[in-house]
């Protein structure tokens, strides 16, 4: 098994994915059918429209498949990723993969107006300096589980989580420069991150 | 807001720097969708549910627009705020060009997108929006890149080609694609000594023609609208290089709208895939009639609105 990072590319911000990927030298790939998987040793879900994806994942046959990956392999959910990847989500359109034990409010922040920036302290960086992070109509995340680690707070609220091999973040890590939650993310099983 | 700490990844810096990652991010989120017209709260929910990635909300489709002449506003606040509330998808709704006080009243209602369109009525014959100064991202049409750099420069958050709204014709959003497309090729074979002079030639902000040459691509995402009817259309498109399609009177003014509009989302995603493509073509009642370009006269062309 070769060590390929595959980006579901459905539709949203996939490309800012595998550019990131690229950056850090890790061979990745487009995932839009589900025999792409089987190529694939972790899966980015990238931020979009999670009712579009959601539509788009039952109808080519992506749901069994996505979760059969994720009982093996890692999985890091962005946005409209994770709410995907949630065990229930507010909202009946999306049918929720049920991949870490959270709960998840679509646009839990308002509507465009209310997207912003903000400097968050990152539980996963040793030396502590501060991350620019984005939320863009950025999605409220809820533990179900006292094993849910929280990587990282907004307003008391958690926004970056891990579960085991899996990570859900409410922000965007591929629309800055700034690639530590990617290296945080690979250096748990990636050969050369290790 | 706290201070930038990285790079930006686009040429724009100081004050709005940060706000307009944010902006070009809600971009991002909308690639390989398709973004679609609707007229009321029922248009929008047929959209939605057929996976649509966002609704612009107006109170004519640019066919009918076309049809009824007069003066094209921007949409009654009402109308788009039932569509608000009947959609979680975003909801992007249009404001003439140059007007800046409709793009402050639509910023007030809080759509997620402005389309500063050259479907409505023109109400500045030279000067367009000051961008920028809005939280609300826009978005602008184009037919070839000094005019989408000048959008760009201006603080447009994602670019369009202008294409012939309303028209059923792919033709002109075809002819502005490759157009951007070639005219962005050119800059990224030229050395370093030519690229103020095309600046000035295609009239275009120097910095954003040096961004150009560097990525051979448009530092906002570029998606493709005006005349986009059937699958194969978004297919098209996308293949030749638009990130996303904006479906306009195609899916309304078709007999099938809601399979329409499903079948065009699925070609958006699997855009290089012709057994997908076939699959999603077949079976659709009848596309809009749609007008051939010799039959509109110069004036009623509505491409050449702006510049």
């Amino acid at each position: 098994m070769s060590d390929v990072v595959g980006v579901l590319a459905l539709q949203g911000a996939f490309e800012k994915h595998i550019e990131m990927l690229s950056a850090l030298g890790v061979e990745n790939q487009r995932v839009r059918y589900a025999h792409e998987l089987d190529e694939c040793s972790a899966l980015i879900i990238p931020g979009g429209e999670s009712t579009t994806m959601s539509l788009l994942i039952q109808k080519f046959e992506l749901y069994k498949k996505l979760q059969e990956f994720a009982a093996e392999k890692p999985v890091m959910g962005v946005c409209a990723g994770a709410i995907l990847m949630a065990e229930t989500v507010d909202d009946a359109r999306v049918i929720p993969l049920k991949i870490m034990p959270m709960t998840a409010a679509r646009n839990n922040y308002g509507r465009q107006v209310c997207s912003f920036s903000t400097d968050l302290d990152l539980e996963c960086d040793a030396e502590g300096l501060p991350y620019q992070a984005h939320f863009i109509r950025a999605p409220g995340l809820t533990p179900n589980s006292d094993k849910i680690e929280k990587l990282a707070s907004y307003n008391g609220e958690p926004v970056m989580m891990r579960s085991g091999r899996h990570m859900a973040l409410a922000f965007h890590p591929e629309l800055t420069k700034d690639s530590r939650i990617h290296e945080c993310w690979l250096k748990r099983f990636h050969p050369s991150f290790q | 807001m706290s201070e930038s700490k990285q790079a930006s990844n686009h040429p724009q810096t100081e004050a709005g720097e940060e706000n307009f990652t944010v902006k070009v991010g809600l971009a991002e989120m909308l690639k390989g969708g398709a973004i679609m017209d609707v007229t009321d709260a029922e248009q929008a929910k047929i959209a939605e549910d057929a996976g649509a990635i966002a609704v612009m909300a107006l109170e004519r489709i640019p066919s009918d627009i076309r049809k009824d002449g007069g003066v094209a506003r921007m949409s009654d606040p009402d109308m788009i705020r039932k569509i608000q509330e009947t959609v979680s998808i975003p909801v992007m709704a249009k404001c003439r060009i140059g007007h800046f006080a409709e793009a402050q009243i639509l910023e007030a209602l809080e759509v997620d997108f402005i389309d500063e369109s050259e479907v409505l009525t023109p109400a500045d014959e030279a000067n367009h929006v000051a961008k920028h100064d809005f939280k609300v991202p826009f978005v602008c049409g184009s037919t070839c890149l000094g005019e989408a750099l000048r959008r760009i420069g201006e603080g447009a958050a994602m670019m369009r080609t202008k294409g012939e709204a309303g028209s059923g014709n792919i033709v002109e959003a075809v002819r502005h694609m490759r157009t951007i497309q070639n005219e962005m090729k050119r800059l990224t074979i030229m050395s370093k000594e030519q690229l103020m002079s095309e600046a000035k030639n295609i009239g275009a902000p120097y910095d954003l023609v040096c961004y150009v040459a560097e990525h051979g691509k448009l530092p906002v995402p570029n998606f493709s609208a005006g005349g986009i009817a059937t699958p194969a259309d978004a297919a098209l498109v996308r293949q030749l290089g638009a990130e996303a399609v904006f479906v306009g009177s195609g899916i309304f003014m078709s007999e099938d709208p809601a399979a329409r509009a499903a079948a065009i989302v699925k070609a958006t995603t699997y855009y290089d895939d012709p057994e997908t493509l076939l699959e999603v073509s077949s079976g659709l009642k009848a596309g809009m009639k749609g007008i051939l370009m010799q039959d509109l006269s110069p004036e009623e062309r509505l491409a050449s609105r702006g510049w």
